[in-house]
């Protein structure tokens, strides 16, 4: 094999690819931390530190892959962040925009990666090269000598130091902090925790500046740590915190003694005694701690899997259940032909214990693909932040419920659509501050996004405190673009329906912000493909809100099997609301809609066999049945000749070709290897909602 | 009996490459450890033939553990290959300063890493791999 250079695997681009995505999305949320430092006041080293691993890391990894884009830009960052977390200079406003920026572009560039589509545009890198550069040469005056000059220290421990480990022992000494080393033994077995304890206390007492295994007493069942702490805190004050054992040297300064910081000290080990103290938090360095102890879990404790692999033990799991229920009939026939006896009911007691099992099964591996709304809103963040100045308007994203949980794949198609939605709202939704200043209101603009599960579904809302929709101008377009006629006249929800038709808008110009060609129709749309639908309020002066509502999992759920013109259909449980029985002559009828009276309101009615074009044998049984189902406030009866059972269905795709039929989500196999399609219950309603329109 | 080998990056997809690299080299034992804490957790029970570190790496630097081997007297012998991101000359002096045997750059040619860790490992007899 020696002589040729390796290929790269898919298998590792891929790896490559989600490993990049990862950190990317790591970067964006500590530049985001650093944003909300950057208001307040101090800079956390620590956060800065990270986000130069990361751009270092990016650069690594893009050059085993050859991405040379991406590597030269990686490789830029990489130098401006140096010298940022060096102190070489300052972080302001404008340079966090370009690292926002960069960030974007990283992003663009995997993405592309990702779907073989090149490797970002070379003109937009350079572009973004020289801008780094430039921010760059922007040089803060350096001090004429090296701080670290004036502390005693051991060469050793310098020769270990990396450059920015000694430039936190600079800041340290600048700041006339107390530099100490504190020195601890552990028992070799259980030394991982004990040092992460320690550091974790020594963090609430200051900046821990580097930590060094000691090698000098080479034990069998110990092992030894010098820590270089920066602190406040003499090493008495320390001593009374620490646990026993461990020993405090504080390092001298040569300078003169109006230098030296607080009382001097002594240079010798002074061994404590006392036990340990849970104290946090002295100087707000709490949080410091808990995320440090945060990303060395994530690092080490999580696997990245393939979602392909998750869908594939997800069939498995669907398929058992099949299984099951061909065991369940094989049961039940035996206790038809014996009785409940002997075999039957061991048997019974046995299929009772898998459906449990299976049941737990189930749920852990859905459980697995589910992925925190936190991903998607904190991509909106950046979204906002760059939006709203690029406008010139001023808007504040507040988030509620980032903890909510959906599944991955969901997540993923939720991006474009919630983007769209924000876009707009910055855009068309919240007004210039002259504007808001004149109606009274806040200058600053808020969009509120807030999610709640609520049983089965994910309910995110997306409201802002905008002008809201200009109603007259809508029904204006709609007849401009020939959507209604000149003279309807139409209620304001049916008006602001009009904006999820395909071609609408009242923009007459697009903007940079959110005229890029796709409407809200398409919104809407992907939002259909997940199954979910979308809702929209609005009050003239006071907002808008976009409600979406989504389905938790895709992959696996509870279905109604129904029966039309002899052949099952299966709909998705969590969009029934009730089945009824119904005898023809219950079907009324307004406007040649079938309707049905159900307690005080009418309930549009689909037969089944009529959308689907079902060839009927002979005339419709005198009693059949209505499953009424619901998204959000619309209701729709379908009629169907049979209620068959109820059961878990894994919903797989009917390929390309016949991937867009309406109503139909998909096709599923009952256990006695009967294929079934399965109803798009969303899709059905809308084209009900559209008919009486 | 194959020999050992502990690679120590924070990447999984750089350990993934380094790891496939080792591979087609020959049958080893590898441990993969993802900082240098890790690390030094591993080496408090195991002795490996060979260490390959990346340097920049959270809690405990590369550097770090390449001084931790070398003034270890029960460890300063195995091999160490530090495999890192080009970060100026510095890292480079103060690495092999500390003792390590070998400083390769990232991204590294598959065939000088596979060429240093036969030299360190005593395979120079390997097919083609002589100097």
């Amino acid at each position: 094999m020696a002589g040729e250079h390796k290929e790269i695997s898919p298998k590792a681009m891929k790896e490559f690819i989600s490993e990049a995505e990862e950190i990317i999305e790591r970067l964006n949320q500590n530049l985001l931390r650093l944003d909300r430092r950057d208001q307040g006041g101090r800079i956390d080293p620590d956060t800065l530190n990270e986000i130069f691993r990361a751009a270092h890391s990016l650069k690594g990894l893009a050059g085993m892959f050859g991405i040379s884009t991406m590597t030269t830009l990686a490789h830029h960052l990489e130098e401006m962040l140096d010298k940022l977390r060096l102190g070489k200079i300052t972080l302001t406003g404008s340079l966090l925009d370009l690292l926002f920026e960069s960030l974007e572009l990283l992003g663009r560039i995997v993405e592309q990666a990702s779907a073989g589509a090149g490797t970002g545009d070379p003109h937009e890198v350079d572009t973004m090269l020289v801008r780094l550069d430039a921010a760059v040469s922007v040089r803060k005056s350096e001090g004429p000598e090296n701080p670290i000059e004036r502390l005693r220290i051991d060469p050793e421990i310098l020769g270990v130091l990396t450059e920015y480990e000694e430039h936190r022992l600079s800041e340290n000494v600048l700041e006339r902090n107390r530099i100490h080393k504190i020195h601890a033994k552990f028992d070799l077995a259980t030394f991982d925790h004990s040092l992460n304890d320690l550091t974790a206390q020594l963090r609430t007492l200051g900046e821990v500046i580097t930590t060094l295994p000691s090698a000098n007493a080479a034990s069998d069942t110990e092992i030894e740590f010098d820590i270089l702490l920066g602190s406040r805190r003499n090493e008495r004050e320390l001593g009374a915190e620490l646990r026993q054992g461990v020993t405090i040297e504080p390092l001298e300064y040569r300078d003169a003694p109006e230098a030296q910081p607080g009382p001097a000290g002594t240079g010798a080990a002074w061994e404590m005694v006392g036990e340990v103290e849970e104290e946090r938090g002295t100087r707000g360095e709490k949080e410091g701690l808990e995320d440090a102890v945060g990303s060395l879990r994530s690092i080490t404790e999580t696997v990245r899997v393939d979602i392909a692999k998750l869908d594939h033990l997800m069939n498995l799991v669907g398929e058992m259940g099949l299984v099951r229920s061909n065991v369940g009939r094989l049961g039940d026939r035996m206790k038809a032909e014996h009785g409940f006896t002997g075999y039957a009911l061991e048997l019974d007691k046995l299929q009772k214990q898998l459906d449990r099992k299976l049941a737990n099964l189930q749920e852990s591996v859905m459980d697995v693909r589910m992925v925190p709304l936190r991903q998607v809103f904190d991509k909106l963040s950046r979204v906002v932040r760059k939006i709203s100045r690029d406008s010139g308007k001023r808007v504040r994203l507040e988030v509620e419920g980032a903890e909510t949980e959906l599944d991955k794949l969901i997540i993923e198609g939720l991006i474009d659509p919630l983007m769209h939605i924000v876009r707009n709202a910055i855009d068309h939704g919240i007004e210039p501050v002259p504007e808001r200043r004149a109606a009274s209101k806040p200058e600053e603009g808020v969009i509120r996004i807030r999610a709640a599960q609520r049983g089965n579904h994910v309910v995110i809302e997306v409201r802002d405190d905008g002008r809201g929709m200009d109603m007259t101008r809508i029904q204006e377009v709609a007849v401009e673009k020939a959507l209604i006629p000149a003279n309807a006249s139409l209620a304001p929800r049916e008006l602001l329906d009009l904006i999820f038709l395909p071609g609408f808008t009242t923009k007459r110009e697009a903007t940079e912000v959110s005229g890029r060609g796709v409407g809200m129709d398409v919104v809407k749309q992907n939002i259909a493909k997940l199954s979910g639908i979308i809702d929209i309020e609005s009050r003239p002066g006071q907002g808008s809100c976009f409600s979406l509502v989504l389905p938790i999992t895709l992959a696996i759920i509870q279905a109604l099997v129904v029966e039309a013109c002899g052949r099952a259909y299966a709909v998705p449980l969590n969009s029934v609301l009730e089945c009824l029985t119904l005898t023809r002559t219950e079907i009324g009828s307004i406007e040649r809609q079938e309707v049905l009276q159900l307690r005080d309101a009418i309930l549009p009615l689909l037969r089944l066999d009529r959308a689907f074009r079902l060839r009927r044998e002979g005339e419709m049984p005198e009693k059949c049945f209505v499953v009424v189902v619901g998204l959000a406030e619309h209701r729709l009866g379908i009629i169907v000749d049979r209620l068959r059972d109820r059961q878990d269905i894994v919903i797989k795709s009917l390929g390309k070709s016949l991937q867009n039929i309406r109503g139909i989500a998909g096709a599923t196999e009952l256990g006695d290897q009967e294929t079934i399609l399965v109803l798009d219950v969303g899709s059905l309603i809308e084209q009900s909602v559209r008919r009486r329109e | 009996m194959s020999s050992r080998i502990l690679v120590v990056d924070d990447s999984s997809t750089m350990r993934s490459l380094l790891v496939s690299t080792l591979e087609d080299l020959g049958c080893f034992e590898i441990t993969e450890t993802s900082s240098g804490f890790e690390a030094l957790k591993f080496l408090s029970q195991e002795k490996p033939d060979l260490i390959i570190t990346d340097i920049n790496m959270p809690d405990i630097n590369g550097l770090e553990l390449v001084s931790f081997v070398k003034r270890n007297p029960l460890m300063k012998g195995i091999p160490l290959i530090i495999v890192t991101t080009e970060r100026g000359d510095r890292d480079r002096v103060k690495g092999l300063e500390l003792g390590a045997e070998e400083y390769l750059t990232k991204p590294f040619d598959p065939q000088v890493l596979q060429r240093l860790v036969a030299k360190h490992l005593g395979l120079a007899g390997k097919a083609g791999l002589g100097e």
